[in-house]
């Protein structure tokens, strides 16, 4: 048990990271990695909505989809899912923790429209995950978009005082250094068998 | 066909769960936000260029429900949002005091000196780290704009190598207050014409000799105020606007031109 829970850590994180190699999620990435504190928010903020839909999605598949042979229907039941949830933590959020409320701020809803959280849920049933696995492979799914979000913000903070040439001004260093980042995370490509 | 009901029926059936479910729990989670908070939040502009002093417009509207904020301190929205922000609370409604940003320098490359050429990063902050800047005069503007950078409403222009405000568009919000390394930009009521456009502390002979509109602390201006506007602080001559009538005799009698304004409507 342990021991798979380590496996689905490391392949989470490093091996299939959402951002750098399955290239889920990337509108976020380059659009809140300006500064390191706002992309750990919204890596925070991930994390989070990741967990909870991975539960929720897998109790939606395997006690209404597949009972009823509607398993085509997943995408469209999953989005339903993953907006009333994030809908209703921010709700539940406001009126708890208005500290938390506010130190996720726009990010939360802006998570909705995240298709890391989607490429989750899905992936997690396509590879036939168990409850315990699923929730798992959110939270450390969650926590390689956050890896590599502070990893480019990082970045991107060192790129607003560099000399760039003129023509890659702007967002073309970005996307250059974005595949930069996604070369180095080839590197742990074959870790697990 | 059966399929196809059975899909339809299941899904919307989950929405139709989710959507009762996030109703109730919008009720059960309700926080109790004044509604004069929403409805001044919606008729302020929404720029939350905080120069009302506070964080953003939503935090400008909580400010005025929940601990008695002033309803004129909108910069922006003046006195028309200042007017519907009073009516939502129920009191009179005050005008706004209309000021705008001035760049407090006139000494545009024609008339100034230049200590050295500058080919560093194109930023005022910059180039002051390097002798105070290549401007002979160490108060003058150095033209590179970091103003212009910090200004949320594209109202401040580099002309002739200083910094301009087009007074039309500037909501004095004074974010270019802070962006200038020379602290050469002031919040000046926008009906008072006249300003010593200097902030030269040096003594006049050595202020003459770096720039040719600069102020030679002469005092003529203020033997010239009939309203004791004017006073000296060692070499400059200052104004105090409470007192200024817009007269216009100090800059009839200023010998360098330091005071004055031109008109820099759009």
């Amino acid at each position: 048990m342990l021991q798979s829970i380590l496996i689905t850590f490391i392949s989470a994180v490093f091996i299939n990271n959402f951002v750098v190699v399955k290239f889920l999620g990337i509108c976020p990435f380059l659009g809140v990695s300006k500064k390191i504190k706002t992309a750990a928010g919204m890596g925070a903020a991930v994390i989070f909505v990741m967990t909870l839909a991975s539960a929720a999605a897998w109790l939606v598949q395997e006690f209404i989809l597949k009972p009823l042979d509607l398993e085509y229907m997943q995408t469209i039941a999953f989005i339903l899912v993953i907006a009333a949830l994030v809908q209703f933590v921010e709700m539940v959020l406001q009126k708890t923790s208005q500290g938390l409320y506010k130190a996720l701020g726009i990010y939360l809803p802006l998570i909705t429209t995240n298709c890391a959280v989607l490429g989750v849920t899905l992936l997690n049933v396509e590879s036939g995950n168990n409850f315990l696995i699923s929730v798992f492979n959110g939270a450390f799914s969650g926590v390689g978009f956050t890896l590599a979000i502070v990893l480019f913000a990082g970045i991107r903070e060192r790129l607003e005082t560099a000399v760039v040439p003129k023509c890659l001004q702007g967002f073309p260093i970005s996307l250059i250094s974005a595949s930069l980042v996604s070369l180095a995370f080839l590197g742990f490509q074959g870790l697990l068998k | 066909m059966g399929d196809i009901i059975a899909a339809v029926l299941v899904i919307s059936g989950l929405g139709l769960i989710f959507g009762i479910g996030l109703s109730y729990a919008s009720k059960v989670f309700a926080v109790k936000v004044d509604e004069r908070t929403v409805r001044i939040r919606e008729v302020l502009p929404g720029a939350n260029c905080g120069g009302c002093g506070f964080a953003g417009c939503d935090s400008y509207a909580d400010a005025v429900v929940t601990n008695g904020a002033e309803t004129n301190c909108c910069p922006v929205g003046g006195s028309e949002v200042a007017g519907k922000v009073a009516a939502i609370m129920g009191v009179e409604a005050e005008g706004v005091k209309r000021a705008a940003a001035r760049v407090l320098c006139n000494g545009r490359c024609s008339v100034s000196r230049e200590k050295y050429e500058y080919h560093g990063i194109d930023s005022c902050t910059a180039a002051a780290q390097l002798y105070g800047g290549h401007k002979a005069c160490a108060y003058g503007c150095l033209g590179h704009g970091d103003c212009v950078k910090a200004c949320p409403f594209e109202a401040i222009d580099i002309t002739g190598g200083i910094a301009r405000v087009i007074e039309d568009r500037c909501k004095a919000c004074g974010k270019c207050l802070a962006a200038c390394p020379k602290k050469l930009i002031e919040i000046i009521p926008k009906d008072k014409k006249y300003s010593v456009m200097c902030r030269s502390r040096d003594k006049g002979p050595v202020t003459k000799s770096n720039c040719e509109v600069g102020c030679i602390g002469c005092t003529k201006c203020v033997k010239a105020c009939g309203y004791s506007a004017i006073s000296m602080e060692g070499a400059l001559a200052r104004i105090d606007y409470d007192l200024c009538t817009n007269c216009g005799e100090c800059t009839k009698v200023c010998p360098t031109m330091a005071i004055r304004v031109m008109d820099f409507g759009e």
